[in-house]
């Protein structure tokens, strides 16, 4: 993705002409994913036009709860991050890696390059853009590329938005990765919805974001309306539903290893694993090794995995992590400290959905208050 | 403005996840359970230059892969060299394999035994069973290096005398005036007239340097955590102390996170590691 563009200002586009800007796209050839309703969620699936977003839908979101509400408007992005994140489409959970033929007593690999759509997506949040930059470091940046990662990454167009309400489970206050999307977009837009008025105020990311907004109307924000996008953001910024104090979490963490809270969360911890699948930075996967009956073809598959499965840590007849507690303690602090020596960030960007769908509502950032509060070391 | 190509091109950058196949060329019988494979590159090309501690993802076709350390010498590149034991859905097939079958090989992967700094100090080879294995790259290194390092102590150790590798190599290395070799086995039937006892009963015996000795050492956990135990009391610093470890490994490059022991990755931050760096994570259960 390019710098930031030599076109500084903001711009307004009308509710109304925002459907140039899915049609501009999808005259370059990108396929548009964002917010959709369906099974009683908002998830991410293709977009054809403005219609397909969920216009004048809400979501309240608490520990182990998401529900669908009706808004008085009808803006389009009034919601925050639902169960799914833009790992669905840069990281497939099921991927097949090569196939091989066998060829006499050897074989033959069959490397099958990678092929992937070119994405747009619509409506990424500044969370979500903060865990693409945290999964670009393990997939890109170490001594070793991930190929399909790198074929999905590449050439992906984003059109971020800025949270005009918080949800009950964010915290990306705390983990300073939002409300506001402050990189890693083509085009970010704030949704403002004024008595009569629905407008953008659209803020240029790359030059390419720049050439595609000249295919949408527009015109430069008044200074009224870049205040009232700013107020809008700054809204956002001050509903947090929760807090997550980071200060020295990393020494916090790696000191109490055996606190007794890790009792008290084993004890309501189902490792169920839907933390780790809703997470936008969790990439664990697993590798299978198969082949037909008559064992001339084999396939090696990558899929999604998770650290809280039984057989995750398996090795020499057991598992290293048997213990419901052990594995809670290996996510929590992997996620929020070992992430940190890995990969020089943290691994949470604040988005609150390991909270909101925990069935027994685990709270992540309660959990370090816990610790905290009555720290051994 | 011209479309963008909606399909990349692979660029140039190797694939991780591919194997390279191998050819067998002999495998040989140390003990009941566990064999030696040597392997040449299918395409002709000999051996696979690695440094001592490496090891590699094996792939038996439609199986499945296994994380296997090299043995070798990796002086020798004619061959790849590898010491399996037979355990499972992958390793059980892979050690009746006949010369001329084919293998799956990735790698060299992981951190090595740190041969070039231990020049000038004295070395105490610390191994449990299986643990030699890794270590005798190592070992390989040292004596074709002799004159660079001060007193060479190999102390070895396994369960019965029936699970002892590398019998033949055991006795060459004793017959040796430059390097100490204790050999000890947990349990012993009637015919044993050896060492009875755990490796750690050689360790107060060996003789080296503490203030100037470097210890690498291998073996299960438990052997390995009571071995450390043991060096520093006669003073070796765990600065010093070089263990390999293990975790369950997937991809092996960095990116499954099966393999992460704190902060992490056995398949690129290790397996061999400092001791000291490792302190707050070391022994700890289920870390």
């Amino acid at each position: 993705m390019k710098d930031l563009s030599s076109r500084a200002g903001l711009h307004v586009v009308e509710q109304e002409h925002l459907h140039h800007l899915f049609e501009g796209l999808k005259g370059r050839g990108y396929s548009l994913v964002g917010p959709t309703l369906r099974e009683g969620a908002i998830t991410y699936a293709e977009v054809g036009s403005t219609a397909d977003l969920p216009a004048g839908w809400t979501n309240e979101q608490d520990g182990g709860t998401y529900r669908l509400t009706r808004r008085k408007d009808a803006a389009l992005f009034g919601y925050t991050v639902g169960p799914q994140s833009w790992k669905k489409f840069l990281f497939p959970p099921v991927t097949r890696l090569w196939q091989a033929r066998r060829n006499g007593s050897g074989f033959q690999v069959l490397d099958e390059g990678q092929e992937s759509p070119k994405y747009a997506f619509i409506g990424a949040r500044s969370c979500d853009l903060h865990a693409i930059a945290v999964q670009d470091k393990v997939f890109l940046q170490g001594n070793y590329v991930d190929p399909v990662y790198r074929a999905r990454r590449k050439g992906v167009f984003v059109v971020a938005v800025n949270c005009g309400q918080a949800g009950g489970t964010c915290f990306c206050v705390s983990m300073n990765t939002g409300p506001k999307a402050t990189f890693g977009f083509d085009l970010a837009l704030t949704e403002v919805l004024e008595g009569q008025r629905h407008y953008f105020v659209a803020e240029v990311g790359t030059e390419l974001g720049a050439e595609v907004l000249q295919e949408v109307p527009h015109r430069e924000a008044t200074a009224a309306e870049r205040a009232a996008a700013e107020s809008t953001v700054a809204r956002a910024a001050a509903q947090m539903g929760r807090t997550l104090d980071t200060t020295d979490i990393k020494e916090l963490l790696y000191h109490n290893y055996e606190h007794p809270r890790w009792d008290d969360v084993a004890g309501r911890c189902l490792t169920c694993a839907n933390c780790t699948m809703v997470c936008p930075t969790c990439f664990c996967t697993t590798v299978e090794d198969s082949t037909d009956l008559k064992g001339e073809h084999a396939e090696r598959w990558r899929k999604l995995d998770s650290c809280f499965t039984m057989d995750f840590s398996y090795i020499h007849g057991g598992s290293i992590r048997a213990s419901a507690r052990s594995r809670y303690r290996q996510w929590m602090t992997h996620k929020l400290a070992t992430w940190i020596d890995q990969f020089g960030t943290s691994g949470c960007v604040g988005c609150g959905r390991c909270i909101t769908w925990c069935p027994v509502g685990i709270d992540i950032t309660a959990e370090v208050r816990a610790i905290r509060e009555s720290k051994h070391a | 403005m011209a479309k963008r190509q909606p399909q990349q091109a692979m660029v140039a950058a190797p694939d991780p996840m591919l194997p390279h196949p191998y050819r067998v060329r002999r495998v040989q019988r140390e003990t009941y359970d566990t064999f030696t494979i040597e392997l040449d590159q299918a395409n002709g090309v000999s051996g696979l230059p690695f440094a001592p501690g490496q090891f590699n993802m094996i792939y038996l076709f439609g199986v499945g892969e296994v994380p296997i350390s090299i043995s070798g010498d990796p002086a020798q590149s004619k061959a790849l060299v590898h010491t399996i034991r037979a355990v499972g859905t992958v390793t059980k097939p892979i050690v009746r394999l006949k010369r001329g079958d084919v293998l799956g090989v990735r790698g060299p992967l992981g951190s090595s035994w740190p041969v070039e700094e231990a020049k000038g100090s004295d070395v105490v080879i610390v191994a449990g069973g299986i643990g030699l294995a890794p270590l005798r790259p190592a070992l390989y290194y040292l004596l074709s290096h002799r004159a660079s390092y001060g007193r060479v102590a190999l102390l070895y150790g396994a369960r019965t005398p029936e699970d002892l590798l590398y019998t033949h190599e055991l006795e060459e290395w004793r017959s040796r005036f430059d390097m100490e070799v204790g050999v000890t086995v947990d349990a012993a039937s009637g015919n044993w007239r050896g060492n009875v006892g755990v490796v750690t009963t050689l360790i107060p015996w060996a003789r080296f340097e503490p203030s100037d000795t470097v210890a690498m050492v291998c073996g299960p956990e438990v052997m390995m955590r009571f071995t450390v135990q043991a060096l520093q009391e006669r003073g070796v610093t765990a600065e010093n102390t070089f263990i390999s470890m293990e975790r369950n490994m997937k991809c092996a490059v960095g990116f499954c996170g099966h393999c992460q022991f704190g902060p992490t990755f056995i398949c690129k931050d290790g397996p061999v590691f400092r001791c000291d760096r490792m302190e707050l994570f070391l022994w700890k259960r289920e870390i």
